[in-house]
């Protein structure tokens, strides 16, 4: 018993930082797909922010500098898709998965070229633990809510201003609508190629977050193919919280649990392989369970043209 | 009011000043001339009504007014200047609001966001929703339309969307309204309520231009009506002086027989189809058919009679079988089918109209020719061996679409061009041309025209002469009464009462209202 109450404090902990970079993905994938648009593409946008993150904070030496690469890495492949599915109207799907390769080979090329080797780079800079004074010394949850690093208080925040932007907020109601009857917004004056593209953008600005986490929070280096699917898990979650910021904070929160434990689970009892299989499987039944009864926005996935 | 022309204050309402003008306006869509310089004058606090045959032009000259289309030429003017509309927002700017024969709303979304979508309120960064449901409960509240503001438009009525549709375009200030066939879909309580709405709305001083296929509603509510075939203007008349008789014969260009004309039912006939304790749910889960019994004889039209939303729609799925039936049976020619689906009760002999011709009667993006063949494209002579033979379906489809008067009877036409009323001849061209033994006919007339609704008519009578056994679903008393042998009465899930087609307004009203007479057989 008390080895268990020892332990639920890290595992608290390693949740929170696993499920950190799956709710920026899951909320930027929701402003998107709030618009209409399918973003198969968070995968992709992660690592290339992840990578970015990281070649900034080494050229820089600082974490913040690293932090914008990112970020602005993640907008403009976000803006690219942007450009294909709705001024190009390309499918959105392999839109996508374009990225996802782009991200995949891009990254690994680059590796080469400027750190001179595949695999992993030099440590870099990254985002520090930074405890707040009073609330990480509440015993147990202190430390592991209250002991992270600034882009986890971040992520904090970003659930309940996502949720209130998207219900309380003119431009909230505008993409909502906009995904579910572009038609309706676009008599009401309002223009559904401007909103769609504010969605988009939205969701690469926010999974660079979490790319950026990835290499420099969770780790201080980027290594090739580091998202391990993260970007998919996000999708679900967003599924399995029926594109409801709360909803989609949750799912990721269990998603990122489910990692904590393939991580933190004594590695004789149960082969390795099977755990690392965990947080999948758990997506697969969540998608299965949760698919047929979740109500994506009706206009998702497909282009609008005017007559 | 201008005090311009003082000449004459004689004539109150005609006299009134001009708000619209639309001249010479033109409009081709490739080798069609949907609009043919046309040109109609819309007065303030007045209702102008457009009447044409389906296909005639009305919809693509609003959709021009309100920026959708652009036309070839022609000009438009609002309060005496000429102004262009590009878009919509142009429109909106201009006092201009429509509201279109598919509603534009959002389900997921209350009246009240739909509402004010595009032009929010707003208190500090936030929306002020408290505001937007005030606004919205002083319209509904000044021009008596009752809806409410925090309800889900998925949850409303279909009278209930069209007041949101109404209730947008006055939020958004409109001065001039269009109505592009608003009474379509809705009962005859909902159309008394929305003409109420309208008188309100004029005597406001905005000014509305109406269409609607219906004779009477016309005579009853417009000022002036303006007549367009293929594209042109016939006529302008003032409704004072016209009968229900000349529209139909300006508008069709010859006499029309408003009344159908029948032999007596012979009587006799084995049952070809029939329904034994049905019982069905709705979408919701709810029990929408609750136990019905039903036969229908060869060479006999039965008529449903009912308010909209008491199990018509769910009733005539189960039979047709796109809706799995909760409990009971149905019999096609004394053969269980129950358990089969669409397809297979198709090729039992049974023909299905359903009642939303958008959405399940044809595919909009496939062309006339695929919609055509859409339930026998795995059938000789369109295919064989697994190949399918488009020119059997073009050839097949040319002939159904002449012989349906479907304009453009063009097989390589996209079903989703077509004017509403067109698109419905073109379903029952597909479902009455492969001779079937049973027809389920819901809503056969929605949004046709009156030629075409004699047509319609014509059709239905003929196929019983040679024996078919019909069922009729309809929200018009009128065209139950007229058709039908016998009339079942449908009031929640349940049937109520049969009558003949000599049943008064009264006897039916009542039964439709639930308080019937004991059911004796
Ligand atoms: N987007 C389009 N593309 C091609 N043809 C079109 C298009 N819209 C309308 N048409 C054609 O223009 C003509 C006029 O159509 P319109 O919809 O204006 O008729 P309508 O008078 O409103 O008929 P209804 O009473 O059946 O609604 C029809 O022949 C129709 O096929
Ligand atoms: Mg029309």
């Amino acid at each position: 018993m008390e080895d268990f109450l020892g332990s639920l404090g890290p595992l608290l902990a390693s949740t929170i930082r696993f499920a950190t970079p799956l709710v920026f993905a899951a909320l930027g994938g929701l402003f998107s797909e709030r618009s209409g648009v399918v973003n198969i593409g968070l995968e992709g946008l992660m690592l290339i922010s992840a990578f970015t993150g990281v070649v900034g904070a080494w050229y820089s030496g600082n974490a913040f500098v690293g932090l914008g690469f990112g970020l602005a890495a993640g907008l403009i492949f976000a803006l690219i898709h942007a450009l294909m599915c709705i001024t190009f109207e390309a499918d959105q799907i392999i839109s996508g998965t374009a990225i996802i390769l782009l991200a995949l080979g891009g990254t690994g090329f680059l590796m080469v070229e400027i750190f001179g080797s595949g695999g992993t780079s030099p440590r870099v800079p990254g985002f520090k633990e930074i405890p707040i004074p009073l609330l990480s010394d509440i015993p147990l949850f202190g430390p592991a809510l209250f002991s992270q690093s600034l882009l986890v208080y971040l992520m904090y925040a970003l659930i309940p201003i996502t949720w209130f932007v998207v219900y309380r907020t003119p431009f909230g109601l505008r993409l909502r609508a906009t995904g579910e009857v572009p038609e309706a917004v676009d008599t009401a004056g309002v223009s559904v190629t401007r909103m769609r593209y504010f969605g988009v953008a939205l969701s690469g600005i926010l999974a660079a977050f979490g790319g950026v986490y990835l290499s420099m929070g969770l780790l201080s280096a980027f290594s090739e193919g580091m998202t391990g699917g993260r970007g998919f898990i996000a999708l679900a979650a967003l599924i399995f919280g029926r594109w409801n910021p709360i909803g989609a904070a949750g799912a990721a929160l269990l998603f990122g649990f489910a990692q904590a434990v393939t991580v933190r689970a004594p590695q004789d009892v149960v082969p390795n392989e099977f755990l690392q299989m965990i947080p999948y499987v758990l997506t697969i039944v969540a998608l299965v369970a949760f698919a047929g009864r979740a109500v994506a926005p009706a206009a998702i996935g497909k282009p609008y043209r005017k007559e | 009011m201008s005090e311009r022309e003082t000449g004459g204050e004689t004539a109150g309402v005609a006299e009134a000043p001009v708000v619209l003008e639309m001249r010479g306006v033109t409009k081709t869509f490739g080798p069609v001339r949907a609009n043919d310089d046309i040109s109609i004058t819309l007065h303030r606090g007045e209702i102008l009504g457009l009447l044409g045959e389906n296909g005639a032009g009305k919809s693509t000259l609003m959709k021009i007014l309100y920026g959708l289309y652009s036309p070839d030429s022609g000009s438009v003017f609002v309060d005496g200047e000429e102004v262009r509309i590009r878009d919509p927002k142009d429109a909106v700017s201009l006092g201009i609001g429509m509201v279109h024969q598919h509603f534009t709303l959002i389900p997921p979304l209350t009246v009240a966001e739909n509402i004010v979508l595009g032009a929010e309120p707003r208190k500090g960064a936030s929306l002020d929703m408290e505001k937007a449901i005030k606004s919205t409960e002083e319209l509904c509240e000044r021009y008596g339309l009752r809806v409410n503001p925090r309800s889900r438009v998925a949850d409303l009525s279909v009278g209930e969307q069209q007041r949101v549709e109404i209730l947008k375009t006055l939020y958004r200030e409109a001065r001039i309204l269009i109505l592009d066939e608003p009474t379509a879909v809705l009962t005859p309580q909902e159309t008394e309520d929305l003409f109420s709405v309208l008188d309100e709305l004029v005597s406001d001083g905005l000014s509305i231009i109406l269409i609607t296929h219906k004779l009477g509603e016309l005579l009853g509510v417009s000022d002036e009506i303006t007549i367009i075939r293929d594209g042109k203007v016939v006529d302008t008349v003032k409704t004072a002086g016209t009968s229900e008789g000349d529209l139909a014969r300006l508008m069709v260009g010859r006499e029309v027989l408003l009344r159908v004309e029948k032999e007596p039912a012979k009587g006799g006939g084995e049952v070809r189809l029939a329904a034994e304790n049905l019982v069905v749910r709705s979408n919701t889960g709810a029990v929408a058919a609750g136990g019905v019994d039903l036969a229908v004889c060869a060479g006999e039209i039965l008529g449903i009679a009912g308010v909209d939303g008491n199990g018509q729609m769910e009733l005539a799925e189960a039979l047709a079988g796109v809706r799995p039936a909760e409990s009971g049976a149905v019999y096609i020619d004394g053969r269980d089918v129950t358990r089969l689906g669409a397809d297979a009760r198709q090729e039992l002999g049974l023909a299905y109209v359903p009642e939303d011709r958008g959405t399940k009667g044809l595919v909009q993006d496939f062309t006339l020719s695929e919609n055509n063949a859409l339930k026998t494209y795995d059938e000789p002579p369109f295919s064989k061996w697994g190949w399918i033979f488009p020119k059997a379906m073009r050839r097949s489809a040319a002939e159904n679409l002449r012989a349906y008067d479907v304009r453009p009877a063009n097989p390589d036409a996209r079903a989703g061009s077509l004017s509403g009323g067109n698109q419905q001849k073109a379903i029952l061209a597909r479902e009455l041309s492969g001779d079937p033994g049973v027809i389920i006919a819901a809503q056969p007339t929605r949004g046709v025209d009156v030629g075409a609704i004699e047509f319609i008519h014509r059709q239905l009578i003929k196929q019983r002469a040679e024996g078919k056994a019909i069922l009729l679903i309809s929200l018009e008393l009128e065209e139950v009464r007229s058709l039908s042998d016998r009339i079942l009465v449908l009031y929640a899930g349940k049937i109520v009462g049969e009558v003949g087609p000599d049943a008064t307004d009264e006897q039916l009203g009542l039964l439709m209202a639930g308080r019937g007479m004991e059911k004796s057989a």
